[in-house]
């Protein structure tokens, strides 16, 4: 079977940034993270599956079909929530709903009604009265009332309050009961929604530094503390090499192979996606 | 049956699923031919990923504790809380052993040790 999202030497140039030749692929029924600082190109990328702007060169396949030679089929079959929402502000969540859902063949005004109760939405109110938690809610009830199979979601959590984001889980864990919905997220914010995903991509300056199961990940690596002078800094398993007056410490992929230093003398810990995001970025040299 | 998953535990996920569930069939709370939830339910449930319950199962069924009938669901097997009483009593018995060598090398009579065994029977351990 066909990925659900193929992205293969994705490329997009900008005067001051470019994504370089992108690769990575989501299979059905999974959730994918894709992290990175900001700027390192993930609202780039979503923009580019969904055709909002040109690519340079490269491949996009969602549902096994070209991104631009399918795109009507493809939009119909995926749900986005995006970070910056494309509404009319003067509308009511009404009046923006009845613009557009006649775009979607297959939509289900009956779900869409079962999601604004669930959410709490105020149907006569206007979009530029609704708070940034109600705004995403109301993004998510669009993209799931056609019966999307690929839920495209740039930043969903970015900027909203721990309760909402924990509602958000929620939801998509609920969602991701049924083998047929696909997920893939960007975010900054790697502690809460990186719970439920089952694979990370990692972009760093418009490039894939990591693209990994996340329990592997979590099983893996660690970060290494201890006296300076212990190690080799330059040694290239350490990633994001610091030290302090006191100390150094590392991040390693594979914490295992550690065992072979002083293990007296080191402390090795479980990281968490937030500090890998970090510890890459320093090497990186944005330190 | 009980499921508590530590997300900042140095065990990963799927062992604490493993643990638990092998626990619970070892006590008597889920047994042979009972459904398990499937590991999308699970997923759920526990608010983590798909890829870790289906590697939990996985490594249960590779240990003979459950069974997986495609298309239908997922059992507890047969005959495991027998095989997994009896792994333990080996164990109580290799430690009672190591008990008994280390009362005779102090002279430690049958009836003491008896008396220092139920004092600790007695008393709840954690």
């Amino acid at each position: 079977m066909a990925p659900v999202l193929e992205i293969k030497n994705l490329r997009k140039e900008y005067k001051d940034f470019a994504l370089d030749g992108i690769s990575f692929s989501l299979e059905k029924g999974y959730i994918m993270g894709f992290i990175g600082p900001n700027g390192a190109g993930k609202s780039t990328t979503i923009k580019l599956i969904l055709n909002l702007i040109k690519k340079d060169s490269g491949e996009i396949k969602i549902f096994g079909l070209d991104n631009l030679a399918y795109e009507t089929e493809v939009k119909n079959r995926i749900g986005f929530v995006l970070d910056e929402a494309f509404y009319y502000e003067m509308l009511t969540v009404k009046e923006m709903k009845n613009i557009i859902a006649p775009h979607y063949k297959n939509w289900d005004e009956g779900l869409f009604s079962l999601y604004i109760k669930r959410f709490e939405l105020p149907l006569d109110k206007k979009i530029k009265d609704l708070s940034k938690g109600m705004k995403m809610k109301f993004s998510l009830a669009i993209a799931l009332s056609h019966h999307a199979e690929l839920l495209l979601m740039d930043e969903p959590t970015s900027g909203l309050d721990p309760v909402i984001r924990s509602e958000l889980l929620d939801i998509l864990s609920e969602l991701m009961e049924s083998e047929d919905l696909s997920i893939f997220f960007s975010t900054h914010i790697t502690s809460d929604l990186d719970k439920i995903a089952d694979y990370i991509v990692f972009i760093d300056n418009g490039k894939i530094v990591l693209d990994k199961a996340k329990d592997d990940i979590l099983e893996n690596y660690g970060i290494v503390k201890g006296p300076k002078g212990l190690i080799d800094k330059n040694d290239p398993m350490f990633i994001g090499y610091r030290e302090n007056s006191f100390g150094f410490e590392a991040l390693v992929e594979d914490k295992n192979r550690l065992k072979m230093f002083a293990p007296d003398k080191i402390i090795i810990e479980k990281p968490t996606l937030e500090d890998i995001m970090v510890f890459y970025t320093r090497r990186n040299g944005n330190a | 049956m009980d499921i508590i998953i530590s997300n900042t535990s140095e065990k990963p996920i799927y062992e604490q699923i493993t643990e638990q569930i092998k626990d619970s069939i070892m006590r008597g709370e889920i047994n042979e031919g009972d459904i398990l939830p499937s590991i999308r339910t699970l997923a759920r449930e526990l608010k983590i990923s798909v890829i870790t319950t289906k590697r939990a199962y996985e490594e249960l069924e590779k240990e003979g504790f459950i069974h997986v009938i495609p298309g239908k669901g997922t059992y507890v097997a047969a005959q495991n809380r027998q095989l997994l009483k009896e792994t333990r009593l080996r164990l109580v018995e290799e430690k009672l052993m190591e008990v008994v060598t280390a009362a005779k090398s102090i002279d430690l009579s049958l009836v003491e040790l008896q008396e220092m065994l139920k004092f600790f029977y007695n008393e709840e351990v954690y």
